[in-house]
């Protein structure tokens, strides 16, 4: 490893004209060796570099994609054959793209799960979390535009159910359904602007989100699964006494979580694309119909949770409203969170309790979203739809009379 | 730093870390070798592409003595010269004023590689894009025509740089082009040509 | 924490587990499965020769190409040109279907939907009853209906090879069996490897790609296998710095 106060200086050459020109090595020994990172991250702690690494596959193979995707009611659906069929190795890249959505999910929940296990929205990383939030937030209007693009009959009917949300909204919801869609239905002009927002706007402004999310990180430092501010007890060098260098640790343990990934990935793309129907639905190879619902519609996998709250609820505008404010509570998190304790290894039985029920509701109500709306399905859906808001509402509560242990003063890592 | 011996060489196997860097850089280049490839390999001709540029075939039975017709083969123009005894008989004349009369520098099937550039003397077929600059040289078949001198032969001549090729498509001397006009693969079933298949290997082109 | 992550796993998988019991029982036809083997390049073969002689005349595989089908299924262009390419088409095309559409709503009152995709849509297995469950019906204008698609428009086109069918129907309307009608040239087994044969080539032609995913997957597996195990060893060599 590179002596930091040796510097570029006593190097020669090429490498000295860089970095008096772009400063190469003091980003990387400030962003990645100079960084200290706890030295007890457990495997939840891949999910954020994971989903940086689908971000990147997200891209490339978009990029591909648009190549050979032909945006326009008529082409769509018979571009994305071609690159299924027609132009070489064109099935991969397209299953890698659709596999890719869904991983991006599955990355980004336990991510955001990781947090919730461990406080890490707690003081002081809230805009941490909240830009993180507003991530999340522009990734699932990237995922639904991703999903109109191909033009099958579950891209349509989606865009129109999703589309007719936001007539909900009293007084200038029908105009405002009428303009994001172009038309008076969900037309051409609909799938060209949700292209563009796809392919150019919703990138943009993920990557700078993600940008804004690591500086944030950076200032604060990681959170770690004991909840425990490794800055506050520093070593005689000044870094903290349980934190290790970014690099070559951290890039070296997220190079074999990234493997493993690739791995599962991989499995999916090759063996199972469509995932049963979950990660690439039936209904959607055949073209959009205007004249023909299919049976039985639902959101993908990612968007059930949200959908199964939406028909829990009798009334079409309280709906609606509550399907928001289930996505946005999470943005309350940690004002609502009101626990001396970060991580749930130092939290008291109620709010195991609360989380555990919190976590059934989600994952139950994500299955409901599957099912048809009809009978049992319906009740069990309110029942957890009323779990669900009342881990938010009541965790001002709980979170004060919860019975935490001591939080130890050093981190516990076992080697 | 107390709980990290960022250690002495002799506690550290720098060798297996060296070793270990090595191999996992060297495993990770084969692997982005390998997932580039579809990426690259992506922009090649589709079977759409392919498709279109399967052979074409040509009824010669409704080509006159001394006419030409064009045909689009891979998205080229394939001119298809039906030529008279009397154009034949004339194309060793224009040897001395030609740049490559062999058409030993050009690009053809060597089944065209000869004078009349062609399989039958009868039919000349050439790709007709001017190999100066890839505009599409005009047909100029009467000898000593108005526009283009007493002592033109008869040919093709290129609007866009003034490009001269006789009727055999070779260049002429004094012509900024530098090769003959190319000779695409063809061959002849019956009285049909057949654009894009050579009669030898009887494979695609 | 460990105690808590086995009780949500636990309640997470018991919740669906409760909901997907119950269902009555399904009519037996709604059990069958295909069972196709796209690795039986044989039963592709004669699964292509089945769709042009008997459902290329109304349905088109829009999105496939004559000369692809040969190149994945081992026909040479020679044969193909021969036995599966219709008059007037090139080997290039795509498989389309010489009717009119005018002339075939007509006819059906529908035009026959291409079928490029059928088995990715619906399944192989619909595909699989759907030729297999038709049944007279004096009432319906073919002369036959259908368990799989009640009441659709197609006529029963493959009744030479199977026969026309009975099927027995309960008090309340259920479907109870099926019974020998007018017999056909095959025996019930030669009619049900024909129908195996057909859907085999209709899932093949939904993905052509699908001959050769997993092979390929295979080799990708391996190799990031042997990526992460020799990224693992070096993790473990640096974090020995770790105490």
């Amino acid at each position: 490893m590179a002596n930091a106060a040796e510097g570029p200086a006593a190097k020669g050459g090429f490498r000295v004209w860089l970095n008096k020109r772009l400063p190469v090595d003091e980003f990387v020994q400030n962003q990645l060796v100079g960084y200290y990172a706890p030295k007890n991250f457990n495997v939840w702690y891949f999910f954020g570099s994971l989903a940086l690494v689908v971000f990147v596959i997200q891209i490339v193979t978009g990029i591909f994609l648009t190549m050979n995707y032909k945006p326009g009611a008529l082409t769509a659906f018979d571009s994305v054959e071609y690159i299924m069929r027609e132009v070489e190795w064109g099935w991969l890249i397209r299953y890698m793209h659709s596999t890719g959505a869904s991983m991006f999910f599955i990355v980004v929940y336990l991510h955001m799960y990781r947090a919730l296990m461990y406080g890490s929205y707690k003081a002081p990383r809230e805009l941490l979390w909240l830009i993180g939030m507003f991530t999340y937030l522009a990734l699932m209007a990237e995922a639904f535009f991703g999903y109109v693009l191909p033009w099958g009959n579950m891209s349509f009917w989606g865009a129109q159910v999703i589309v007719n949300l936001f007539g909900t909204i009293p007084g200038i919801g029908p105009g405002l359904v009428e303009w994001i869609r172009g038309d008076y239905g969900i037309a051409d002009a609909t799938l060209n602007r949700f292209f563009a927002l796809h392919v150019i706007a919703l990138p943009l402004a993920l990557a700078l989100l993600i940008v804004l999310h690591l500086v944030a990180l950076r200032q604060n430092g990681s959170n770690n699964p004991d909840g425990v501010e490794i800055k506050s007890k520093l070593g005689a060098n000044g870094k903290p006494l349980d934190g290790i260098p970014f690099h070559p640790y951290y890039t070296l343990k997220d190079l074999v979580g990234i493997g493993v990934f690739l791995i599962g990935f991989a499995i999916v793309v090759f063996f199972v694309p469509t995932f049963g129907g979950l990660f690439l639905e039936k209904p959607n190879f055949e073209p959009a119909n205007a004249l023909s619902t299919p049976e039985h519609i639902a959101p993908v996998w990612y968007f059930t949770p949200y959908y199964a709250i939406l028909r829990a609820v009798p009334d079409q505008r309280l709906g609606a409203l509550l399907m928001g404010l289930a996505v946005l509570a999470f943005l309350f998190l940690p004002w609502l969170d009101r626990s001396p304790v970060k991580s749930t290894r130092y939290r008291g039985w109620i709010w195991k309790l609360a989380l555990a029920v919190f976590t059934v509701s989600f994952l139950a109500l994500m299955y409901l979203g599957l099912m048809p709306a009809e009978g049992l399905y319906v009740t069990l859906a309110r029942i957890f739809t009323t779990a669900y808001f009342a881990f938010f509402v009541l965790m001002p509560f709980y979170t004060r009379i919860d019975p935490v242990k001591a939080v130890p003063e050093r981190v516990t890592y076992h080697a | 730093m107390a709980e990290i011996s960022v250690t002495d060489d002799q506690e550290v196997d720098q060798s297996r870390r060296r070793f270990l860097t090595a191999a996992t850089v060297a495993t990770g280049v084969v692997g982005t070798g390998f997932a580039i490839t579809p990426f690259i390999k992506s922009w090649q001709p589709s079977e759409r592409a392919r498709a279109l540029g399967a052979p074409v075939e040509v009824d010669l039975t409704k080509v006159e003595p001394g006419q030409m017709v064009i045909v689009s083969w891979r998205k080229q123009a394939i001119y298809i010269v039906h030529r008279t005894p009397a154009m034949v008989a004339a194309l060793p004349k224009n040897d001395s004023n030609l740049k490559d009369p062999t058409s030993a520098d050009s690009d053809q099937p060597a089944y065209a590689k000869n004078e009349m550039r062609s399989i039958k003397p009868d039919y000349l077929v050439l790709i007709g894009i001017c190999t100066h600059l890839g505009c599409l040289p005009k047909q100029h078949f009467e000898r000593g025509d108005a526009a283009l001198g007493a002592d033109w032969p008869g040919g093709f001549f290129c609007p866009c740089h003034g490009s001269r090729f006789d009727l055999a498509g070779r260049v002429m001397s004094g012509s900024p082009a530098s090769k003959n006009l190319r000779v695409p693969p063809y061959e002849f079933q019956g009285d049909t040509l057949v654009i894009g298949v050579d009669p030898q290997q009887k494979g695609v082109a | 924490m460990r105690k808590l992550a086995i009780i949500v796993t636990a309640l997470a998988l018991a919740a669906p587990a409760t909901f997907a019991a119950g269902g009555e029982g399904a009519a037996p036809w709604k059990q069958w499965h295909a069972g196709n083997e796209l690795g039986d390049r044989a039963s592709l073969q004669r699964g292509v020769r089945n769709f042009m002689n008997y459902c290329a005349g109304c349905h088109s595989l829009k999105y496939v190409r004559y000369q692809r089908i040969g190149n994945d299924l081992g026909i040479s262009d020679d044969v193909m040109k021969a036995n599966l390419v219709p008059p007037g088409a090139k080997i290039t095309d795509y498989v389309l279907t010489a009717m009119p559409e005018g002339l075939a709503n007509a006819s059906f009152g529908i035009v026959p939907p291409d079928l490029s995709l059928i088995t990715r849509s619906k399944g192989t297995d619909y595909v699989y009853r759907f030729l297999k469950t038709f049944y007279a019906d004096p009432a319906a204008a073919t002369g036959t209906n259908n368990l799989a698609l009640a009441g659709t428009a197609m006529p029963h086109v493959l009744s030479d090879l199977q026969g026309v069918q009975h099927a027995v129907f309960g008090k309340d309307g259920k479907f109870e069996q099926f019974e020998a009608g007018v017999s056909g040239q095959y025996t019930p087994a030669q009619y049900d490897a024909f129908v195996r044969d057909t859907v085999n080539f209709l899932e093949y032609a939904g993905e052509p790609a699908k001959l050769s995913r997993a092979t390929i997957g295979v080799w990708v597996v391996l190799y990031l296998l042997l990526f992460t195990a020799i990224a693992w060893l070096l993790k473990q060599e640096y974090w020995k710095d770790v105490h």
